[in-house]
């Protein structure tokens, strides 16, 4: 069948395997007859080619709880439950999930794949230091456990490793103990790039922060942006909030994504919150997941597709590179419809996790002719200053940006030769990237 | 709420039992697998449920169907609610050439609903009331080319409801005959889904409000019933031209 990121980009055709049970997903491991190499998909939200093959295996009906426990607060539940799901269940108990990206609709195991980050990396690092176990299904069918005490090595390959250690069947979560659900809210306007950058360091103690960006503003108002802050409110909502949800059943003409009415979405939100509150009391959904609420919004890029090109740049030289970086966008006039700037912590010792101490910067760009060209003369800004791409958003970085930039991949590949000596594991970026 | 739940591990079944274990529920669940219904005992207990219990049993090849629905009977005392979701989509091309798969997929898919529901008639008349939940499929709804053979499976199972129906209103049972659409579970997988496709968690949210407002026959999604009131209003002599 069809499959794609949830870019929409690249399309193609492969074998997609939704085994129902840990059992047949081992079973389909070792048909004999088919040594076709495969990738575990888990919701299918990287954006890019990460969990794209001839062979695909979907861990989305790995969806049950197994343990919740609260003297040690934590839930072991299946790899394809969603953030949703979770939050769901433990959200009226008192707890929260203490890493959340910008959707709830990840799976677990996509989330421990991708190591993904949130608002509040500054403070809490990523998703996968909040794993406190995971079981592993390697090449052989076998099943073991993985923990920064148990196979430690694999551990950490498997956390940010792609899917490429092998399927990861379950995990235990360490969760966070919060007074409310609901986020008090400071947003906060920044008239150019500059100012935005010192509002971000200035509000480092804030517990949640990201900043949107208007990318079409160009010259004095070249990075002007709105930042979000966030705190858990005092008291309040405990329980999870349902939102009614609009759908996008279709791809749009990708003709209505023009310079025009981005220009214009922009600056409507920038406006809006100019002359709207500067506090304001608001749900988690709102908060973390803004998108969630247009349910497929990424139909509305058109039928050939979106590229999300995230980049996290270290400290030193940060603000002339994002500036430089965002000169370059403007005068190529393929401007991003949303773009997302957040300062990040440490880092932290998984071999492929993409966060380190800096900035990163998402840029969401339509599939056109002269994107990639774009997008490689971005590259060389971001690597002549030390950053590097998300792995998770990535559809088209070649071997050499990837190898110059993620400097443990040998030590992860060392890793990976000892549990799939084959490359049953692979992706279409795996290849592209030369880990496979 | 006390249910029984028959072809649990289904996708449908397992996003409905869900819904109810959250409502804290008390749960009887039949299925093939037995790991399965393990891991779902536990799933469901840590929702909510107030009591889950399992039974591993192959409905097609054990034709004593009294027996689950008794253990079923004596473990929930009396039975609010039966919901049969068990089937399987068979291959329309070998079923056309060979008698013996279209009398497998008559069994799976009808035969064995139907003296499944058989057996709960007796209890539910013996407790003088309870809901029976069965879900079908709106390819019953008109033999279409693709898929005739569980088109005219699930049509037995649901024009079999409609008389049930009936003849169970006096001992104040009441009969819901599901008809779900395009179903993006493991039964379709590896079929290209479209807009037209719905989650089996959605499903589950239909089937529950169907049943606490008692309808007669749910579409799921709701949608369904304007489509296949589209297909069913095409002529014949253009119909059966069609390879829909």
């Amino acid at each position: 069948m069809r499959l794609q990121g949830w870019g929409r980009f690249p399309d193609i055709a492969a074998e997609f395997i939704e085994p129902v049970s840990v059992e047949l997903i081992q079973k389909s491991l070792k048909e004999k007859n088919k040594v076709l190499p495969l990738i575990p998909r888990g919701a299918g939200r990287s954006y890019g080619d990460s969990a794209l093959a001839s062979r695909v295996i979907s861990t989305r009906f790995l969806d049950q709880f197994i343990a919740f426990d609260h003297k040690t607060q934590t839930i072991q539940c299946g790899s394809g439950t969603t953030l949703d799901t979770v939050l769901k269940f433990i959200t009226p108990k008192g707890y929260f999930i203490p890493v959340l990206p910008g959707t709830k609709y990840v799976s677990i195991g996509g989330a421990i794949a991708a190591d993904i980050h949130g608002k509040n990396h500054h403070k809490s690092g990523s998703f996968c230091s909040y794993v406190s176990e995971l079981s592993l299904m390697l090449a052989n069918g076998e099943i073991i456990k993985c923990s920064e005490t148990k196979n430690p090595d694999l551990f950490q390959a498997t956390c940010g490793g792609m899917g490429l250690t092998g399927i990861i069947v379950d995990a235990v979560l360490l969760l966070k103990r919060v007074t409310s659900v609901s986020i008090r809210k400071r947003s906060l306007i920044a008239r150019d790039l500059t100012e935005c950058m010192d509002i971000i360091d200035e509000t480092e103690d804030s517990e949640y922060s990201v900043a949107w960006l208007d990318c079409l503003a160009s010259k004095a108002r070249l990075g002007r942006s709105i930042i979000h802050l966030g705190e858990h409110c005092e008291n309040g909502r405990a329980e999870h909030e349902s939102r009614r949800r609009m759908s996008i059943p279709f791809s749009t003409p990708s003709i209505l994504l023009n310079k025009c009415s981005i220009s214009l979405f922009n600056s409507a939100l920038y406006n809006l919150r100019k002359y709207g509150s500067e506090l304001s009391t608001v749900g988690y959904d709102s908060y973390f997941f803004p998108l969630d609420f247009i349910k497929n919004w990424n139909r509305l890029y058109g039928p050939q597709g979106f590229l999300q090109y995230q980049f996290a740049i270290p400290i030193t030289n940060s603000k002339q590179s994002i500036s430089e970086v965002l000169k370059k966008i403007h005068a190529s006039g393929k401007g991003p419809l949303l773009s997302v700037l957040k300062k990040f912590g440490e880092g932290n010792n998984n071999y492929l996790s993409f966060p380190f101490r800096g900035y990163s910067l998402a840029l969401d760009f339509k599939k056109e002719v002269g994107l990639f060209p774009l997008l490689a003369e971005l590259d060389e800004i971001i690597l002549a200053n030390g950053g590097r791409l998300y792995l998770a958003k990535d559809a088209r970085m070649t071997e050499d940006v990837f190898k110059r930039s993620y400097l443990d991949w040998e030590k992860f590949l060392n890793v990976k030769s000892k549990v799939d000596p084959n490359h049953l594991f692979a992706s279409l970026q795996s290849n592209r990237i030369g880990l496979t | 709420m006390k249910i029984l739940i028959i072809g649990a591990t289904s996708a449908i079944a397992k996003s409905t039992a869900r819904i109810y274990a959250e409502r804290n529920s008390q749960l009887f669940l039949v299925g093939r697998d037995e790991n399965r219904l393990n891991e779902m005992k536990i799933d469901l207990e840590l929702r909510g449920a107030s009591s889950v219990r399992i039974l591993a049993l192959d409905i097609v090849e054990h034709e004593e169907h009294a027996i689950p629905i008794n253990l079923a009977a004596k473990f929930l005392e009396n039975i609010d609610l039966t919901l049969i979701c068990h089937g399987s989509l068979p291959n329309q091309e070998s079923c056309e050439t060979n008698f013996k798969e279209i009398e497998k997929a008559i069994k799976i898919n009808a035969l064995s609903t139907i003296s499944l529901c058989t057996e709960i008639s007796k209890q539910f008349k013996k407790q003088k009331g309870g809901t029976l939940a069965v879900i079908t499929s709106v390819a019953g709804e008109r033999g279409r080319q693709p898929n005739f053979i569980y088109g005219a499976a699930k049509s037995m199972v649901s024009t079999y409801l409609q008389g049930l129906r009936g003849k169970l209103l006096p001992f104040g049972i009441h009969v819901i005959d599901i008809k779900p659409g395009l179903v993006d579970s493991p039964m379709t997988a590896g079929l290209d889904k479209g807009p037209l496709w719905a989650t089996p968690e959605s499903i589950a949210v239909q089937i529950v409000n169907g049943v606490s407002r008692k309808q007669h026959t749910v579409y799921a999604p709701s949608y369904w019933r304007f489509i296949m009131f589209a297909v069913r209003s095409i002529p014949e002599f253009i119909f059966k031209k069609l390879k829909i």
